[in-house]
């Protein structure tokens, strides 16, 4: 209660001081407009605030929890149904604190656990433009949850183990571009949200800040410096042309994060792009050794067989796929994450590869589920994963089986 | 022989699917409007439906006997190598002629049906598979009347083989076919279900493949193409599979 | 009833290859276009998957990815004494079918004509007099110069990713390229591919005897490439389901790999597909299209308003567009008037098998447009004073494929059809036999040509276009003495046993001979004998363009695509230089 009397007073005071200076800077409103289309781009807002073939930030897209479905809410101004009569302080408090206007907490599908860096500038600078948007008239109600779930006096507990409200504080031992970078990957891209894994509560287990994590039949890899698991090797151009372009020269996104290439990041900056590489590298890897499957052993004795039958006509022999059309497996990062879900799924019902202004080509996977038993894909999976210098745990048939299982539950 | 998988939904709805076209599993393309990006979906394509090994799906007992037989002297078995009827010929034709092979599906077939001359291309309004009900049952009834109530199959080697190729020169006459254009179908059919890939029925063991060389249903040989006189190494591999794709031991 | 839909600035029939380029090229112009394709959209991953793309029944004998004769078909005659009847399946020629056309199932054989081809009437009659050209052979002047082309052909191959080795650039003869090839202003965007072990052989020979093989010009890339528009392509690897064929790792030109990915990023742009255009609409003075119509899968109606027409729907079905909407006046060959439909030729394929002895060429290591060729015997590169005809061809060694059902016709002369000694035959043949090609030209003559049938109709009550021809005998001769000239180097080579298949007359439609079917709606200089003029523009009605090899007065000795794809190029230019500019005759009538 008495942080929430000091953050009032603290919000209304940088509200009237923002006042002011909109009214010394009249002139300046397009550029904060412009700016916080950028920010809105770069927070990726579209991607869960608009149904499939919805209006754009008019909500209606229903999001998957551990607890059950929210819908997300309507974001473009309209008075009754959207967020038109919100005023700039109720927009900062649900950025920084995943509270409404009326004090009703917001579940933390919606990011505000990672929005709470986010500067007051740019909080705002997100609320100008989203206040350009045409209104849209589209009541949701967002909570679907089934209960005690839908009470959402729930979230303060959940609150009080998982959430640290608090602005980006930069590390003056860093210099300003990893600053910006740590400043980008923990507020508006909220990477965190995807690619750390979580507790039994839902909430991040930052003990394993951006190692990986499961989440809608997909495994978000390691994304700190790990050099067999993670961006350690690639070089800084690396990284960003690959949040640009969605293709580098080893490795194609597909799946959630090619949703957020071509929505987000093939939008940023160069800068950006660079800061956020020069960060995500800069995390220390986990340096584990890991043993590579003996190249004698059935398993993989199988797998070579069907690799070289099946998979060496695109991702060649060596491993080294073809330079911005095929990933390379040897040396990929993503074929050598403790899980394997991702590859599973891709081997079982194929994957197309993100489009991008630089990348235009869009290659796609053809399926294989269809010819390959669980226990082949198991064994194929293995192959690549400890080949070409590449380690990682073997993948069983059962392995499979549990992922076909929930492909099938989600419709897929 | 590795067979599709049998364990999961995909391959349980081919098998419901019955036997007849070629498997719809989803498609990306019927009647759609593209713009803005490629369209693609999960699990689309149209893989090949596996043929099993069963009852006959489109000849009768006494029709597969007599193909069976057919086919096993029209490429006869050796010491090395199976004939039509251990490499499952008999099998793939019958499965094609229940599809959409079987019942010209897809061709021209209105009216008028006219003779043409040797330049104009087939013009049978008879369907592959009323042609061989036809002509199994004109060649039965000749069998039946020159060999004194045999069938096909039971005539010795010799016979058959006299018989095969005086259907393909005209010199032997059947009742209502032409014998020899009933042979070159037959004959085509039995060739197709030697070579083609053993997913539809035929070519069992990838038998033929082995015979001549053959590495099958493969897509890459960048490191052969330079190797000039150079036998290749690799056992021949089908859509369906190899048998080192499984595990052993 | 039609219903109508919002106009556009463009609509084009069909989206294959010359409907891929001119809708990128025009929507790369600003305007808006609207594609209308009677076959399904296609994609790699999804349509030509390599787990099971490999797959001889399927694809090259029940013709998978072809046009259905019941969709669309033809009557064929050999000539006027005969009843015309359908071709109620498809073996002489195919027909592609869906987004992306015969660039999917093409081998990519991607050559340019000769400098000669192109004025081919004025050359002939300069070299050898006029008298020496049959009164029947209905041979003309293109109304372009490769050199105009050339800019054309170059931007092709760089769109196209072409593996090659240049014979001349810019006038200068190149070491191990065609010395016969007109002048290209740069070389091959990616070098010649690497070559098995028969093509090697058959170019030493080739040498031996005096002649200049060269690498053939090849769609199937030898290298990772980034085309014109952005687009990565893969390096071919060799796997002998080309031609008949979707490629399944991008390393085969065709719409889908080299266009199509760029093509729908464009807001510009849209394709209908499973939509079959009917016809093309005219205004009431007959000279000016207003658009087409066309039936969607479920059989509704609909027309297109559109400014501009380009009909790409594949040379047979640009000439039926163009006789089923009454533009042009169609061709009488008995009273020699009129223009659509005349000039139909095709190609003169001929073949050598060789057997061979302790030789192993791995007929499965191989790709479409793989092989060695040589150009002495093509055009008119060599004298013709004393041989009786005009005309020639590239030989090749260029077989495509080991596929097993194909390969076992290649026994020994004499082999039964079938029992213990042809199971051997095939047996003992298969690695070390060769099928070698004579790929000829074929010039046009007055009585063949394309019509309507008085008889057969489709699935629309439209009567079906009526193919007469046959061969002349100087197409006969001079596939006689193509395929001597290749039976001799095959001997050369060392072949055991030699087999010579040139091609005989009377045409017949039952034996596959390439699907390189010509002309109907020929270009030109003179209305009175040609469809549309020098830029492809119908001469009747101006806002209507027709592309593809319909535009051949006659055909040469290669394969068409390359030409018609720079055709293609050639037209996107007129179009969006000159025509938007000022809608109208881009050449005086």
């Amino acid at each position: 209660m008495r942080q929430y009397a000091k953050c009032t007073v603290f919000f209304v005071a940088s509200l009237l001081a923002t006042d002011i200076a909109r009214a010394q800077n009249g002139g300046q409103e397009f550029a904060q407009i412009e700016r916080g289309r950028y920010l809105t781009v770069m927070g990726d807002c579209v991607a869960c605030h608009t149904a499939d073939g919805g209006k754009p930030f008019a909500g209606g897209l229903t999001v998957e929890t551990p607890f059950g479905a929210l819908i997300s809410p309507n974001i473009t101004p309209d008075p009754a149904t959207g967020i038109g009569n919100w005023a700039s302080a109720d927009f900062l408090r649900a950025m920084h604190n995943g509270v409404d206007p009326a004090g009703h907490h917001l579940y933390p599908a919606f990011p505000y656990v990672y929005y709470t860096r986010v500067s007051d500038q740019d909080a705002l600078a997100i609320h100008a433009y989203l206040e350009t948007l045409q209104p849209v008239v589209n009541k949701v109600v967002s909570n679907q949850l089934p209960f005690p779930f839908d009470v959402r006096e729930g979230v303060a507990a959940w609150n009080e183990f998982n959430f640290v409200p608090g602005l980006f504080r930069p590390d003056p031992k860093q210099t300003p571009e990893w600053n910006r970078g740590a400043y980008i990957a923990t507020g508006l891209a909220h990477c965190g949200l995807c690619h750390t894994p979580k507790t039994a509560s839902g909430g991040d287990d930052n003990g394993h800040y951006l190692q990986g994590a499961t989440l809608e039949g997909w495994y978000a890899p390691n994304i700190t410096g790990d050099k067999r698991t993670g961006v350690g090797n690639w070089s800084l151009d690396e990284i960003a042309v690959y949040l640009r372009d969605g293709h580098n020269s080893i490795a194609a996104a597909s799946g959630p994060m090619r949703e957020e290439i071509e929505n987000s990041s093939s939008k940023w900056t160069n800068d950006d792009l660079r800061a956020i590489a020069v960060y995500l590298k800069a995390l220390p890897g986990q340096d584990r050794t890991v043993e590579p499957v003996a190249d004698d052993t059935p398993t993989m004795q199988a797998g070579w067989a069907i690799y070289v039958d099946e998979c060496s006509a695109c991702h060649m022999r060596n491993g080294e796929g073809v330079p911005r059309l095929i990933p390379a497996l040897k040396r990929d990062p993503a074929v050598q994450q403790d899980s394997a879900v991702s590859l599973i799924r891709v081997v079982v019902q194929g994957a197309q590869s993100t489009q991008t202004m630089h990348a235009v080509t869009g290659p796609a996977m053809p399926a294989l589920g269809w010819k390959l038993s669980d226990e082949q894909v198991a064994d194929v999976v293995t192959f690549i994963r400890n080949s070409w210098g590449n380690a990682a745990p073997a993948v069983s048939a059962s392995d499979v089986k549990a992922v076909r299982a929930d492909l099938a539950r989600r419709g897929g | 022989m590795t067979t599709y998988p049998s364990a999961n939904g995909v391959s349980r709805r081919a098998l419901l699917a019955g036997t007849a076209a070629a498997l719809i599993w989803t498609t990306v393309s019927r009647a759609r409007t593209v713009t803005g990006k490629l369209p693609w979906e999960a699990n689309a394509g149209e893989p090949p439906q596996l043929v099993h090994p069963g009852p006959w799906v489109f000849f009768s007992p006494e029709e597969g006997a007599s193909i069976e037989a057919i086919v096993d002297r029209l490429i006869p078995p050796d010491a090395q190598f199976a004939g039509g009827k251990d490499a499952g010929c008999a099998v793939f034709i019958d499965t094609q002629l229940a599809g959409p092979y079987g019942s010209s599906e897809g061709l021209y077939m209105r009216p008028p049906f006219l003779a043409p001359t040797p330049q104009q291309g087939d013009q049978n309004p008879n369907t592959p598979a009323q042609q061989y009900q036809r002509g199994l049952a004109a060649l039965d009834a000749y069998v039946k009347k020159a060999f004194v109530g045999k069938t096909f199959r039971e005539l010795t080697e010799e016979q058959q083989d006299t018989l095969l190729k005086g259907l393909e020169t005209g010199r032997v006459q059947i009742d209502g076919v032409n014998g020899s254009v009933f042979f070159a179908l037959v004959l085509k059919d039995t060739k197709e279900g030697f070579f083609s890939d053993p997913v539809y029925g035929g070519n069992r063991d990838m038998v033929s493949w082995r015979m001549i060389g053959f590495p099958g249903a493969r897509y890459d040989y960048s490191d052969w193409i330079s190797r000039h006189n150079e036998r290749y190494p690799l056992p021949p591999v089908s859509i369906g599979g190899r048998v080192d794709w499984t595990r052993k031991g | 009833m039609a219903r109508k839909l919002p106009a556009k600035d463009v609509v084009i029939i069909g989206l294959g290859w010359t409907g891929s380029i001119l809708a990128k090229e025009l929507t790369d112009a600003g305007l808006q276009v609207v594609a209308v394709e009677r076959g399904p959209w296609r994609d790699t991953a999804t349509d030509f998957s390599t787990a099971y793309v490999q797959d001889e029944l399927r694809y090259r004998i029940r013709h998978d990815l072809f046009l259905r004769p019941a969709q669309d078909t033809l009557t064929f005659r050999n000539n006027a004494r005969q009843t015309a009847l359908p071709m109620r399946s498809f073996s002489s020629f195919m027909l592609g079918n869906g987004v992306g056309g015969a660039g999917i199932h093409w081998n990519a054989e991607s050559f340019r004509f000769l400098e000669s081809d192109f004025v081919l009437r004025s050359h002939l009659t300069e070299r050898y007099g006029a008298k020496m050209i049959p009164e029947n052979m209905t041979i003309q002047d293109w109304g372009i110069t490769y050199a105009d082309l050339e800019p054309y052909y170059t931007k092709f191959e760089c769109m196209a990713g072409t593996s090659g080795t240049a014979g001349n650039i810019k006038g200068t003869k190149q070491p191990g390229g065609n010395p016969f090839e007109g002048p290209r202003s740069a070389p091959y965007p990616t070098p010649a591919q690497a070559q098995p072990y028969g093509p090697a052989l058959w170019a030493k020979a080739a040498k031996e005897l005096g002649y200049s093989p060269f690498p053939q010009p090849s769609g199937n890339l030898s290298q990772a490439y980034t085309n014109t528009y952005g687009i990565e392509m893969g390096p071919c690897t060799y796997c002998g389901f080309c031609e008949w064929f979707g490629c399944g790792n991008y390393s085969k030109s065709s719409p889908q790999v080299c266009i199509l990915p760029a093509l729908v990023r464009s807001q510009n742009f849209v394709v209908q597909t499973n939509c079959e255009v009917t016809r093309v609409n005219l205004d009431n003075t007959g000279k000016k299209a207003t658009g087409v119509t066309y039936v969607d899968a479920s059989g509704e109606e609909w027309e297109q308003p559109a400014d501009i027409v380009l009909v790409c729907a594949f040379m047979m079905f640009n000439v039926r567009m163009l006789l089923n909407s009454g533009i042009g006046k169609a061709y009488d060959p008995v009273t020699n008037d009129g223009v659509v439909g005349r000039n139909f030729s095709y190609q003169t394929w001929s073949t050598v098998t060789g057997l061979f002895d302790n030789q192993n060429f791995n007929p499965f290591v191989s790709s479409g447009a793989i092989g060695y060729c040589i150009d002495d015997f093509n055009g008119d590169n060599f004298d013709h004073s004393k041989l009786g005809f005009f005309g020639g061809g590239y030989l090749g060694a260029n077989m495509t494929n080991g596929r097993p059902l194909q390969a076992s016709a290649r026994v020994p002369k004499g082999t039964p059809n079938w029992g213990a000694a042809w199971k051997k035959a095939v047996a003992d043949n298969y690695l070390s036999s060769y099928e070698f090609n004579q790929h000829g030209s074929c010039y046009s003559y007055r009585t063949n040509h394309l019509d309507l049938d008085p008889t057969y109709k489709d699935r629309f009550g439209r009567p079906l276009m009526r193919m007469n021809f046959d061969f002349d005998q100087n197409e006969l001769r001079m596939a006689g003495y193509l395929t001597d000239r290749m039976a001799e180097i095959v001997q050369k080579m060392g072949a055991r046993e030699i087999q010579k298949y040139p091609r005989t007359g009377p045409y017949n439609v039952s034996q596959y001979q390439t699907s390189h079917t010509c002309g109907g709606a020929v270009m030109g200089t003179d209305p009175k004998t040609s469809v549309v003029n020098k830029y492809l523009q119908s001469w009747d009605v101006p806002n209507v363009f027709v592309v593809g090899a319909s535009a051949f007065p006659q055909n040469a000795g290669y394969n068409p695509t390359g030409t018609v794809g720079a055709l293609a190029y050639w037209a996107a230019d007129a179009i969006r230089t000159q025509y938007i500019r000022n809608p109208g005759p881009l050449v005086p009538v």
